[in-house]
């Protein structure tokens, strides 16, 4: 882009709408084409970007009609015969639908409340470690599964859950326990996935609980303190009620993408083994599943729409509840 | 971020040392919990693996052997392939991200811009609504040919709207009007401005949005996923992933060679090879970690201040 910059004759020196008096606009035309001629370098700016954004954002969106057409490659997007809603008829008369909504919801809720439970705690005692590099160092290593990727997570669950793996060789011994066959074993695995999700992300949740109380005055503790008060007592009293809009934030904005699931956590971790998939599918995994594997694309479509409208709302209304707590967090 | 600095003279403000032990006692614990499956890979992977047989996954291998890695290494071809792959992908891929949100950022966070509403409320709204998985599959497929093409790797993470917000929120507070004026005066040309002024004055934001984008085209498989067949353009984490579902992935070279898949997967070590190629995957990041994470913690406590 940076070679646009000679072509661009250095005509912007004129005075732009912010820096001159208001009164200017009153007898200047306020049109597209005069913004597009003033403000050029602008628009030559956001050209690429722009165009890759509606490439890959807006083209799809008008792809939602597949949704209600019979969707075949040869004819495309236009050509398929429209199917009314079949798809969706398929859809919710399956038992899938019901499932996997469950799945979503429920699994999203628990990573909601444990994570923030979690991240608070951990924050709040990393904060009160007497050694301050001890502290770091453990915030550090905590910090670390956040940056693997998920087929990484994937072989460490592996290890572990194997028939041959750590816990039916070892942990069974020392515990005198029944070996498990976990890949066929649907019943642990809101479990485990809990587990592994809170695993992998509650550094992040601890980074940004930290930086929150990290902005707390000094005074209030330093006030607290010649008032008598006691480390629980400035931890209930002075940090908590502080971290508190932030934790209000952090779950609307979380509960806003609650039908959205992190595709990685579902599709790697139970290894696509099929006898998990009444108790490991999600909306996503669904989707991909129907799209790919199945090669159903009105089921896909329809299940994908059926996503983005529901999430759509779900967003609009957790931003509409963030403005009400706190304005510099709403995002729109 | 460093944890705030507790003024010492008051002594009441810490926890007493008993509390403090049992705080760092169960933090010592977690901590093991975060880096005990690592070392587990590592040692399943130098496992000889008749041992590994009889004794399953342990941390004590009780015979080692580096069957799994020499076995990889004859191979070494395909692998190097994959961190190409990956590394070109990470590379191109981030610095467009980097430019591309850089040049969105800046003429929605201008004032001067009649039209900042209209662009900003088209990159956000992506954030809101998508048309989902199935069209945007095909369109990727049908109707732009991507599939098996690398730039099916890297475009759909160019632009992504929470990084543009970032970048805008930084502009706006961090770039007054009063110095682009100046610099408009004295005649500089809004690209000029924007290479000599704006970006040198965003390096904390660009370092940000690099380190998040290279994370994320690191840590990519579902990319892979969805638009690569051909095995030439796999990257890193895909090949993995390979790697984990079946054995024949990485032994195809040997299966093909020696004309019987059975006869050539018998003589393989199976459990340690897939657990030495998540070792050879993990590697680079654990190294890179300690340099990353400072910045990355920083980068997002800059997007959380505002995120």
């Amino acid at each position: 882009m940076t070679t646009n910059a000679s072509t661009t004759p250095d005509v912007n020196i004129t005075p732009n709408a912010s820096t001159a008096p208001k009164k200017k606009n009153f007898w200047k035309k306020t049109g597209f084409i005069q913004e597009l001629v003033k403000n050029k370098a602008m628009f030559l700016m956001l050209l690429l970007p722009f165009t890759l954004v509606f490439v890959n954002y807006y083209l799809p969106m008008f792809g939602v009609i597949i949704a209600f057409k019979n969707f075949n490659y040869s004819d495309g997007f236009l050509g398929s015969p429209w199917s009314g809603l079949e798809n969706f008829k398929f859809l919710f008369m399956s038992d899938a639908a019901w499932q996997i909504t469950r799945n979503t919801i429920l699994y999203n809720l628990f990573f909601i409340v444990l994570g923030l439970i979690f991240a608070v705690l951990f924050a709040l005692a990393l904060n009160e470690l007497r050694n301050k590099f001890a502290a770091r160092l453990y915030q550090s290593i905590i910090f670390l599964p956040y940056f693997l990727s998920w087929v990484v997570v994937a072989y460490l669950a592996l290890a572990f859950l194997d028939p041959n793996g750590f816990f039916n060789k070892t942990i069974v011994n020392i515990f005198n326990l029944q070996t498990v066959d976990w890949y066929a074993s649907p019943q642990y695995w809101p479990y485990i996935l809990v587990l592994i999700n809170l695993w992998k992300n509650i550094g992040y949740g601890i980074v940004i609980y930290i930086a929150g109380i990290s902005g707390i005055d000094q005074e209030y503790y330093e006030a607290a303190v010649l008032d008598g008060a006691s480390k629980l007592q400035q931890i209930r009293y002075i940090t908590i009620p502080f971290l508190i809009p932030f934790m209000i934030v952090t779950v609307i904005i979380n509960l806003g993408n609650i039908f959205r699931s992190d595709f990685g956590l579902f599709y790697q971790i139970p290894m696509q083994q099929g006898l998990l998939a009444p108790s490991t599918e999600v909306l996503d995994t669904y989707i991909y599943k129907a799209l790919i594997m199945s090669g159903d694309l009105g089921m896909s479509s329809a299940a994908g729409l059926y996503q983005s409208v529901i999430g759509f709302f779900t967003v609009l209304i957790a931003n509409w509840a963030v403005g009400k707590i706190s304005k510099e967090n709403k995002i729109f | 971020m460093k944890p705030k600095k507790i003024n010492e003279s008051l002594s009441l403000n810490s926890i007493s040392p008993t509390t403090n032990l049992i705080i760092n006692a169960a933090f010592i614990v977690y901590c093991i919990f975060c880096i005990a499956p690592l070392i587990l890979v590592f040692m399943v992977s130098i496992t000889d693996q008749t041992s590994l047989a009889i004794n399953g996954y342990s941390f004590f291998p009780s015979k080692t052997s580096f069957d799994a890695y020499r076995y990889l290494f004859n191979d070494v071809e395909k692998l190097l392939r994959s961190y190409g792959v990956t590394i070109f992908t990470c590379v191109v891929g981030t610095f467009f991200c980097v430019l591309f949100t850089m040049l969105y950022a800046y003429p929605i966070s201008r004032k001067s811009f009649k039209y900042r509403n209209f662009f900003s409320f088209f990159m956000f709204f992506t954030m809101l609504f998508q048309g989902g998985l199935v069209p945007w599959y095909i369109m990727y497929t049908k109707y732009l040919h991507l599939q098996d093409n690398i730039i099916a790797l890297i475009m759909p993470a160019v632009m992504n709207a929470f990084y543009v917000l970032i970048a805008k929120t930084f502009f706006t507070i961090n770039l007054p009007d009063s110095v682009l004026e100046a610099a408009r005066i004295d005649g500089a040309s809004e690209f000029k401005i924007f290479y000599t002024i704006v970006i040198p004055m965003s390096t904390p934001v660009i370092a940000t949005i690099a380190l998040f984008s290279f994370l994320s085209y690191w840590n990519d498989w579902y990319l892979c996923l969805l638009f690569i067949n051909d095995p030439q353009y796999y990257n890193l984490q895909y090949s993995m992933y390979q790697a984990l579902r079946s054995l024949q992935f990485l032994t195809s070279s040997l299966a093909s060679a020696s004309g019987n898949t059975t006869s050539a997967l018998a003589n393989v070590p199976g459990e340690t090879l897939r657990m030495a190629m998540a070792i050879i995957g993990i590697g680079p990041i654990i190294f890179a970690y300690p340099f990353f994470q400072r910045y990355f913690i920083k980068g997002l406590t800059i997007g959380a201040v505002k995120g």
